[in-house]
């Protein structure tokens, strides 16, 4: 009993760590038509970013929640040069785009490495989430519990955001038609920047907020892309409603399958994927942005 | 290096240009025979197992671009399809069977996965493509990885043997050379043969219009299905040589950044360009291997380079090459007026 | 006296024999004589500097040069020049890079690689080569069921100091009933399977045993499973004993735990927060140990790299010890591979960092082995956390306390050997 109620907390913990990390991956997918195949690389790199405001290497030590903002501001903004430079130049050639984004994450994972080596930094529990809560003789960590009211928080603050103000409805016009997007005046290409960012600074926020999870090491970038991938292609590209109900279905297969069928984990993980791209193309979601 | 990159007039795109047969024939010739000579001519042991290294990855590349270059499918799960001809060797192998029913099982197996990646992956072309073909991918990776009863995980499966065609020995370095050089230049013909071939005009044809292919009577699905089985069948073979080559196997032969790699030999020498992915190929083995050595940030590297040549070169360093050296051409003999920029009609990767 | 001379006379005639040869080596395809004890020693280390197992790469690497440092890059009286090779981490890499330092580099003796399936793809390779290899990766039947000759091991086997850890588990901390979890590869079968054997031989059982991947983000549905025990032992090696320590710790778990030479390693000291206090490991070095290399050794590591080090870099720094041992056995002669080999096997030292050393008839070493708690006491060097010894194991076999024969005789630890019993 205390094991499925173990593993039930856990998936939808880890689901909502998927849907902080999918959510703009979505966006830009739906948006720029295009898989942002550095998302895993700015997940790792708002981890390691966060690491070093919290462990004082930058010279002072920060309370965690303004660590890990400061490190979503900072991977926004090389999310925001990265469109600018790279993605920029390559405006249309929607395969070349995915090219640089696979190049570019080679280049951080090695930066990574280079910049905080190669040893594995766990990250502290803020110390006022660090007890448990006690149910039926099993022990759920206070953190865990915190990381899925954040998630849901996250959820609300970009729903109203694509909803109510009027940079989610061009985002929403741009991912339901960007030619007829261009074509009411919107400047797609500064709207590409502002996503492109905003999706960056939520993957790096995932990261730090992952830290005292999943602690923080080389490959990390490897191991959350395709979770991000399967999140998507599940939820459908654009859709908030998909990221968030693909992010708990696959935080439920994920740990189930771990434990139930260790042989086949990544086979059950990737499998609804295939299935999806090929049954419905569009994800279970795809077409409603909200 | 003896590289095969010095006589690119066997690039297709070229060859219509300079229009010679004989010309064509004599650089094949000397390119053939510099191949050959190479184990000869390079003193350490180390450097023909790097030669080997780039023969049976442009085999690789070869078979990707069958897809990527010719049908405009761009594929990142390919490694996937490599790594299940290798398993199947390794694994029948490594069970007592002999090497030409673990090679013909080998093959088998790669091209029941081809049809399989195919029938899945071809309802879809663009991004969906890529994203379909890197999902089965990482099925293929995730079973190599977690179903340790067959694939002994992370632990691998080696092969203690070569085979030994008509009773030579493939042990040493030097005959191995040789065995992926016959291998690589079988490879490279049926290429060229599948590119000049009515089918192969009708593949680039599916690749440029499909719908105009459609509305002449084609049967796009059909064609790009046989490329693609085409395409699986050079990427076991290159898988059956890997196998061979470092006489083991394990998950990261298949991992998604294999795949990439593959892609990025493609790209980079020049997609849909017979030369482009043996270049590629060799640019790519020679920086994981070679300049590793002196340069620790070697995936940096390969980062950069990568992401340079899609910004600065998109059409790969075979086509860049000839499109430099042709304005300069151009520019020397501007005065006669005769060509206009013929370059420019350079096969590109769908965009 | 006599040896100066001689040496002196030597080194003058290999300036000219050595361009000779080497004027002849470039024209025909046969081996360089091996002459000039003034040609370098080649020292090659194959290790991890990219990747997922860089962490302990790197160590490998620093301990290297940490010992080449303190030496001035001379050993066993010959200049040292040192060719680090990155694997990737990869078993292929390996096998390149391994053919790089043999066939490119020339090197006398090869230090390395890290993981096993490296070593098994590199193993085939170095024997036809006669290549001496000082291993770290521990792959046992390497040195038990089907040994190579030209390997030499002077850390220790996967179940080596496992077996220690059985035995203290059951006979000292009187533990029962325990829950085996690591990494599913060789490594991780070999250590548990040797903690199970000596748990078990010293009235122990084991109720159950769990093989996340290598690479697990989150333990928490492992952990999940962990019940009806009174210890849990962890084999766990890399990043992934702080993650599996520390969802051990979210799941309110209270077992004591137990691991092997890489789960409780003192480079993770400093990663380590609370989650790890009472764990308790064994290891073939640690930092307590008092001898003067040891010393030497960390007072290298903290200038040089400003780093607490751990047993990767302890172990190729030992390794390197050996290795000048050998040459200086040998009179600075490493060109007669088999001879040169006979003198790395009949290395015998005392003053290593690991202390006291020697090596068995199939070249793997027999040593003290430490027991260790983690806990806040002694801590040093600006560390929290302090590995505690507790108790130590002298002169410990590959073998443990069985005859050879009869422990050859059982096949090599596995997923499922020895078996789950009724427990």
């Amino acid at each position: 009993m205390t094991f499925w109620l173990l593993l039930t907390v856990n998936s939808i913990t880890f689901g909502g760590l998927l849907f902080l990390l999918s959510a703009g991956f979505s966006l830009i997918f739906g948006l720029m038509r295009i898989p942002n195949l550095t998302h895993g690389s700015m997940f790792m790199v708002g981890a390691y970013l966060g690491t070093s405001l919290l462990g004082g290497t930058s010279g002072f030590t920060l309370n965690f929640w303004v660590a890990a903002l400061i490190a979503a501001v900072e991977v926004a903004i090389l999310g925001a040069l990265m469109e600018r430079l790279l993605l920029r130049r390559l405006a249309g050639q929607q395969l070349a785009q995915v090219l640089v984004t696979l190049g570019v994450s080679f280049m951080a994972a090695d930066l990574c490495l280079m910049g905080w080596g190669g040893d594995p930094i766990s990250v502290a529990t803020p110390p006022h989430l660090a007890g448990f809560v006690r149910v039926d003789g099993a022990a759920f960590p206070l953190y865990r519990m915190a990381v899925i009211l954040i998630a849901v928080v996250f959820a609300v603050a970009l729903w109203l955001m694509l909803e109510r103000t009027r940079l989610g409805a061009m985002i929403r016009a741009g991912v339901d038609d960007p030619q007829m997007a261009r074509v009411v005046g919107i400047r797609v290409s500064q709207l590409f920047t502002i996503v492109f960012a905003l999706g960056a600074g939520l993957a790096g926020f995932a990261g730090i907020i992952s830290g005292p999870i999943l602690s923080v090491y080389p490959g990390l970038d490897q191991d959350m892309l395709p979770l991000a991938l399967v999140v998507v292609i599940l939820g459908g590209t654009g859709s908030l409603l998909g990221s968030f109900v693909g992010s708990i279905i696959v935080g439920f297969i994920y740990n189930f399958g771990q434990a139930l069928l260790p042989e086949l984990a990544y086979f059950v993980l990737f499998l609804p994927m295939v299935l999806v791209l090929v049954l419905r193309p569009q994800g279970l979601f795809g077409g409603q942005i909200l | 290096m003896n590289s095969p990159a010095a006589s690119p007039v066997t690039n297709p795109a070229t060859s219509e240009l300079t229009g010679g047969g004989a010309v064509r024939r004599v650089a094949i010739a000397v390119a053939v025979l510099a191949l050959v000579a190479v184990p000869y001519a390079i003193e350490q042991v180390y450097y023909v197992n790097i030669a080997s290294q780039i023969l049976l990855y442009a085999v690789f590349a070869l078979g990707l671009n069958v897809l990527v270059g010719y049908a405009g499918l761009v594929s990142l799960g390919h490694a996937g399809l490599f790594g299940v001809a290798a398993y199947v060797v390794a694994y029948l192998l490594a069970a007592g069977h002999g090497h030409a029913l673990a090679i013909l099982a080998g093959l088998a197996a790669g091209l029941v996965a081809t049809a399989g990646f195919a029938a899945l992956a071809l309802r879809a072309t663009g991004i969906s493509f890529i994203m379909i073909t890197l999902a089965l991918g990482e099925i293929i990776w995730g079973l190599a990885y977690r179903w340790i009863s067959i694939t002994g995980g992370d632990n691998g499966i080696s092969v203690s043997t070569r085979p030994m065609p008509f009773g030579l020995s493939l042990d040493a370095p030097r005959a191995f050379y040789d065995a992926t050089l016959i291998v690589f230049l079988l490879a490279v013909g049926a290429v060229a043969i599948f590119v000049r071939s009515p089918f192969g005009a009708a593949l680039c044809g599916t690749r440029d219009q499909p719908r105009r292919m459609n509305a002449l009577g084609y049967h796009v699905l059909m064609i790009r299905f046989w490329a693609f089985m085409f395409s699986g069948l050079l990427t076991s073979v290159a898988g059956i040589l890997f196998v061979y080559y470092t006489e083991f196997i394990s998950p990261q032969a298949l991992a998604l950044t294999a795949s990439a790699e593959g892609l990025l030999m493609v790209i980079s020498g020049g997609a849909g360009t017979l030369l482009g992915p043996v270049v590629g190929a060799a640019l790519v083995v020679i920086v994981k291997n070679v300049v590793s050595a002196y340069i620790t940030r070697w995936n940096f590297m390969l980062g950069a380079i990568f992401v340079a040549i899609v910004v600065f070169m998109p059409e790969g360093l075979v086509p860049g090459a000839v499109r430099l050296t042709r304005s300069a051409w151009q520019s020397a003999s501007r005065q006669k007026g005769t060509t206009r920029n013929a370059a420019a009609s350079a096969p590109r990767p769908q965009s | 006296m006599s040896r100066k001379l001689m040496s002196r006379k030597v080194s003058r005639r290999a300036v000219l024999a050595g361009t000779a040869v080497g004027a002849a080596a470039a024209l025909t395809r046969f081996p360089a004589p091996a002459v000039a004890q003034a040609k370098p020693f080649k020292l090659g280390l194959l290790t991890v500097k990219t990747g997922p197992l860089a962490q302990g790469g790197i160590q490998m690497e620093q301990g290297v040069i940490t010992y080449l440092k303190e030496t001035n890059y001379t050993i066993g009286g010959r200049k040292v020049d040192f060719v680090s090779a990155d694997t990737g981490g990869n078993p292929a890499g390996a096998k390149t890079k391994a053919q790089e330092l043999v066939e490119r580099d020339n090197v006398d003796v090869i230090l390395g690689p890290l993981a096993a399936f490296e070593l098994y793809a590199i193993n085939e390779y170095v024997q036809q080569q006669k290549m001496p290899v000082l291993s770290l990766a521990a792959a046992d039947n390497l040195t038990q069921r089907t040994p190579n000759p030209y390997l030499l091991r002077a850390s220790a086997t996967s179940s080596q100091a496992m077996q220690p850890m059985g035995h203290y588990a059951a006979t000292e901390l009187k533990l029962k009933r325990a829950f085996c979890i690591t990494e599913d590869f060789a490594f991780g079968y070999e250590q548990i399977g040797g903690f199970q054997a000596a748990f078990q031989k010293d009235g122990g059982c084991v109720v159950n045993k769990l093989w996340p991947p290598l690479v697990t983000p989150d333990y928490t549905p492992y952990v999940a499973q962990i019940s009806d025990c009174d210890v849990v032992c962890q084999g766990f090696a890399g990043s992934n004993p702080l993650r599996f320590m520390k969802a051990y710790a979210s799941a309110g778990l209270k077992y004591p735990v137990v691991t092997g030479e890489t789960g409780a390693d003192d480079a993770l000291l400093k990663s380590y927060g609370d989650e790890a206090i009472g764990l308790v490991s064994c290891c073939p070095y640690t930092l307590d140990v008092q001898t003067d290399a040891n010393h030497r050794f960390i007072d290298g590591m903290l200038k040089n790299y400003n780093a607490v080090p751990g047993q990767y870099a302890a172990l190729l720094y030992v390794n390197c010890q050996v290795v000048d041992a050998a040459l200086k056995a040998t009179g600075g002669e490493s060109g007669d591979r088999e001879k040169f080999m006979a003198a790395l096997k009949a290395v015998n030292l005392t003053d290593t960092p690991r202390g006291p050393l020697k090596f068995d008839h199939l070249n793997n070493v027999v040593g003290t082995f430490y027991i260790r708690r983690i806990g806040t006491k002694g801590a040093k060097y600006g560390l929290k956390l302090w590995n505690e010894v507790i108790k130590t194991y002298d002169n410990v076999s590959q073998f443990w306390t069985w005859p050879e024969a009869e422990f050859l005789a059982h096949p090599v630890y596995s997923r499922d050997y020895p078996p789950l019993t009724k427990c």
